[in-house]
């Protein structure tokens, strides 16, 4: 029987895929790299691209990662795949749109929605807890 | 028959009302299954990068990333995660109420403090309290996407690394239960012993490119998950708090309704006993 080692493709937000595989191709930063069992532990980031692993049925699994990190130790292979598009630019430009909104936040004190809306709220609460008290007293009379 | 219009109208729209809070509670009840199949998707991303950190960590004991280094602490950053809606009870009123207390404590020990709001909820509760947001994200809905977190999280990490705030937390609600949500605070930044394992073994990686560089992508993208998993803890503990609150909404409906309908039909009796009191009375003056 062929060497086999455990694969997990996991991102942050979903197990994607877990199993036992004869090989595994990445797109690591250096170049393509083909995992077999027992490859000396390594450490690595992945550019987006494919991710190919041969099960130990021989059948063949695509899956497309947009980047992440590669783990790789004697046992087994762990892929920690990004979901998201990730590129520097991209992080800073994320950023900056969070810092803006909390700037437009603080200084647009009009659109005080919220506020207005519980007070709205709280009007009519207390317009219908009155109607109830009338409506008790009126009965407590009759 | 005139008697009682009002109450009848009234228990109309109570009734209106609760058929809204059942539906609700029904809606959040399936939600909230949804949400806690995803807070249990989200864990093994976070279990392996804590392992990979823990084996970084102790291969590397000569280098430590600035993320994992205590220093003094003068201007703290908390990212607030809350909901974008109401109507799930105390759930964010409890957790704020717990970190005001945390704040002034600070507060009282000369340092300043940084806020993060995710959700619409904190944000508005910390700008009336006129607390510094540097940064706030709102409308995740109920799947949060780890990409409308990159930002937020990356305007407090730089502003750990440039030396602006010296400690980092993350504060949610936790999942305890359908009935129980734990106000939860956090320390993301410097990663705590805590956060990674101490193993005894002697090997290292080989890394490419540069163990720094490396070390810097895999730290941030753990504080991301973390945040991430808050965030989907949150909403989780949103759609539980929902669903008790409804579920108190239509019981306390139901018993108005009871004490509504009592209040008519004895309206209507008194109507009726007048009315034939009178006919008696008159028959007999006859």
């Amino acid at each position: 029987m062929a060497a086999t080692m455990n694969v997990d493709i996991v991102s942050a937000e979903a197990e994607i895929w877990s199993g036992t595989a004869k090989m595994l191709f990445a797109p690591a930063v250096m170049g393509e790299v083909g995992v077999l069992p027992k490859h000396a532990p390594l450490l690595t980031k992945i550019k987006p691209g494919e991710v190919r692993v041969i099960t130990e049925n021989d059948e063949e699994e695509f899956f497309y990662v947009s980047g992440g990190m590669l783990e790789i130790l004697p046992t087994g292979v762990t892929v920690l795949a990004d979901t998201a598009q990730r590129a520097h630019d991209l992080d800073e430009a994320a950023a900056l749109e969070a810092k803006d909104q909390a700037e437009k936040i603080l200084h647009d004190r009009k659109d005080d929605i919220d506020y207005a809306t519980a007070e709205a709220q709280l009007a009519q609460a207390i317009a219908q807890i009155e109607a109830i008290r009338k409506i008790k007293k009126k009965l407590g009379k009759a | 028959m005139a008697v009682g219009k009002e109450i009848r109208t009234k228990i109309k729209s109570v009734k209106n009302t609760q058929k809204i809070t059942r539906a609700m509670e029904m809606v959040a009840a399936s939600k909230m299954r949804r949400a806690q199949d995803r807070m249990a998707a989200s864990r093994p991303y976070a279990d392996k990068m804590r392992n990979v950190i823990s084996h970084l960590a102790h291969a590397h004991p000569e280098y430590r990333h600035s993320f994992m280094l205590e220093r003094e602490v003068k201007r703290i950053g908390y990212i607030v995660v809350s909901t974008d809606r109401g109507l799930c009870g105390g759930l964010n009123s409890n957790m704020f109420r717990a970190l005001v207390r945390e704040l002034r404590e600070w507060k009282s020990k000369g340092v300043d403090i940084d806020m993060c709001t995710i959700g619409t909820k904190s944000t508005a509760f910390f700008r009336r309290l006129g607390s510094r947001i540097v940064a706030k994200a709102s409308h995740l809905g109920d799947t949060p996407q780890i990409e409308d977190l990159i930002g937020t999280v990356k305007v407090m990490l730089d502003a750990f690394e440039n030396g602006t705030i010296d400690r980092l937390y993350v504060v949610y609600n936790r999942f305890v239960n359908t009935m129980t949500q734990a106000p939860t605070f956090d320390q993301l930044v410097p990663i705590q012993k805590g956060g990674y394992k101490e193993l005894e073994h002697q090997w290292d990686y080989i890394y490419e490119p540069e163990a720094k560089e490396v070390l810097t992508d895999l730290l941030t993208r753990y504080i991301e998950s973390l945040v991430y998993q808050a965030a989907v803890e949150n909403v989780a503990c949103e759609q539980a708090a929902r669903m008790v609150a409804m579920k108190a909404a239509s019981d306390n409906a139901g018993g108005m309704i009871d004490d509504l309908e009592l209040a008519y039909n004895k309206a209507r009796q008194a109507a009726i006993t007048q009315e034939l009191s009178e006919i008696v009375g008159g028959a007999a003056a006859v």
